[in-house]
């Protein structure tokens, strides 16, 4: 049995995971077989509803906001993808220990296989749901005539790493907040709304840059200037949409490319530590608490 | 040859493969459970945040030496399945320690993990890997299980259709799939037929020559009497006694029946 080796790995450490990784594996399995088993819709769904969504987005807010983004709706869509990952991670994460309660009072396990096993299943309907964005950018492959695929797409891999780094730390965090405050939930839920709007999905940040200038111009202080800064620098989920854009997205583009959509070295630096900051921040809350879970579930 | 040898001897280096160091576990016993945010801090306004203890267990200590087959017996909320429960690592004791030398299968409830919605072959791989075995290992015991469970036709329907008799036949089988140096039975043999029952204790009687170190919990004084060589006796969460089995148990059963007895006296 794997539990007398390894004697290194410290009980109830993060490391100690690892050593359950076929039960992370029949967990993860679990979740998806559940899901799109004897539904012969189940996949389809989970492209379906991306895309349903994308086109009354898109119909919504080009009349809304009257910015001519090309290819908007691979646009909204790209970002739309990438949050939702974070968001059914955290969503799924959030109940994951006090779902499994029945079984932790029963057996030992390493508790970070339950969030862990919730986000790779949603890391796994993330690439799913990429099915829908292929199928958008097929579309307008076929309308426009040219290839809107490029070697750049391949980038996103680099997205998906931080995305499920970050995943992980945000889903153990909430995991064992959860235990202690059952309506944390509610909050999540608010959270969740207001991160919504500060991801830029339907808009762009480039509005609010014009919105400076037109402040600058009148003699006030470029307010909107500050708000864009606060969005690109400190909401790791706006960072990875924008790199996701920028693999996605900007290779569609031709000519210029709008500044706010270009990416830098800093937004890879920054992605990289949100992510891992966020992982510590989980490891260590759920690891200092996970001792008094069986109290409370 | 010679390897087998110097592992065992390596393995029977630790004196006991259980040492249970004077620990105690504690609860909070407060009015309500708190758990969502809006209540804490009510509670924290109105100043009712108080923490009442309640000691599960104080200062026990059990040491187990390999191949012994130990009882846990006691009234209904004696602290039983709690000190079951710090064995298998479940809960962690307040003060005091608790060491395991070898791996542990815990059957605190047969089919703990068993999902209703997977089909029994799901099952037997999901809670395989729960019990820390690796999907190889299940994989080379598949047919075995199988048999041992009796669900060869009931392979690929969920277990939500199953009954609770084929349901902890399945938890038991996946349990004792292999020999683990440690095993931990609390009542789940309660329920199933009767010949079940006696497949499970014959497994369990071959495990225990095999040099298996057993512990249960039953009410099943006839069961112990049959399988166990020692025992510990616990009261309100303290050792009233331990050690030679019959000594334990004919003590325990005198000072049930003097209570009885005493009970009747009261109520004439």
């Amino acid at each position: 049995m794997s539990q007398n080796k390894n004697n290194k790995i410290k009980e109830g450490s993060f490391l100690e995971a690892f050593k359950f990784k076929d039960l992370l594996y029949q967990l993860v399995t679990r979740d998806i077989k559940l899901k799109y088993r004897r539904s012969f819709l189940g996949y389809v769904w989970s492209i379906l509803n991306p895309l349903l969504i994308m086109v009354i987005m898109s119909i919504v807010f080009s009349f809304l906001f009257q910015r001519n983004l090309t290819y908007f709706s691979i646009y909204l869509l790209a970002g739309r993808t990438v949050f939702e990952c974070v968001n059914t991670s955290g969503q799924r994460a959030l109940s994951s220990i006090t779902d499994n309660a029945s079984l932790l009072k029963k057996t030992y396990v390493s508790k970070f296989m339950f969030p862990m096993s919730k986000i790779t299943a949603a890391l796994i309907d993330f690439v799913f749901s990429l099915g829908a964005l292929i199928i958008v950018m097929l579309f307008y492959s076929l309308v426009d005539g040219k290839c809107l695929f490029s070697p750049w797409n391949l980038g996103l891999i680099v997205v998906v790493i931080q995305t499920y780094v970050f995943s992980l730390g945000f889903g153990f965090f909430l995991a064992q907040l959860h235990v202690f405050f059952r309506d944390i939930r509610y909050i999540y839920n608010a959270f969740i709304t207001m991160l919504t709007y500060c991801s830029a999905i339907f808009y762009d940040i480039g509005m609010f840059y014009d919105k400076a200038q037109q402040q600058t111009a009148a003699g006030g202080e470029p307010y909107a200037k500050y708000l864009a800064w606060i969005i690109e620098y400190l909401n790791p989920i706006y960072i990875y949409i924008k790199q996701f854009r920028y693999f996605i997205w900007v290779p569609t583009l031709e000519g210029t490319v709008p500044e706010w959509a270009m990416i830098s070295g800093m937004d890879f630096v920054l992605g990289f530590g949100y992510a891992f900051l966020m992982l510590i921040i989980g490891v260590f809350t759920f690891k200092r608490s996970q001792d008094k879970f069986i109290l409370y579930i | 040859m010679a390897d087998e040898i110097i592992t065992t001897a390596q393995e029977s280096a630790p004196e006991y493969v259980i040492d249970v160091d004077n620990i105690t576990i504690r609860f909070n016993k407060a009015t309500e459970k708190i758990n969502d945010l809006k209540e804490y801090f009510v509670k924290l306004v109105k100043r009712q945040l108080m923490f009442q203890e309640f000691l599960a267990l104080q200062d026990v200590s059990l040491k187990i030496k390999k191949g012994e087959a130990w009882a846990i017996i006691g009234t209904n909320g004696s602290g039983k399945s709690t000190l079951l429960k710090a064995i298998s690592k479940i809960l962690k004791p307040y003060k005091g320690t608790v060491k395991v030398n070898g791996s542990v299968a815990s059957l605190i409830e047969l089919g703990a993990g068993i999902d209703p919605r997977l089909t029994a072959r799901e099952n037997i791989y999901l809670n395989g890997c729960l019990l820390g075995y690796s999907k190889k290992f299940i994989e080379e015991r598949f047919d075995e299980i199988v048999e041992f469970a009796e669900l060869e036709d009931f392979l690929d329907s969920p277990v939500k259709n199953f009954s609770s008799g084929m349901k902890s036949r399945l938890g038991f089988a996946v349990a004792t799939m292999v020999e683990p140096d440690i095993l931990i039975v609390d009542e789940v043999l309660a329920v199933g037929d009767v010949l079940f029952r006696k497949k499970c204790m014959a497994k369990m009687r071959q495990m225990l020559n095999n040099g298996t170190t057993l512990i249960i919990v039953s009410h099943n004084m006839s069961q112990i009497r049959e399988m166990c060589n020692k025992a510990i006796w616990l009261n309100k969460g303290k050792v009233v006694m331990q050690g030679d089995m019959t000594k334990v148990c004919d003590e325990y059963l005198a000072t049930i029946e003097e209570k009885k007895a005493s009970e009747k006296n009261n109520k004439k």
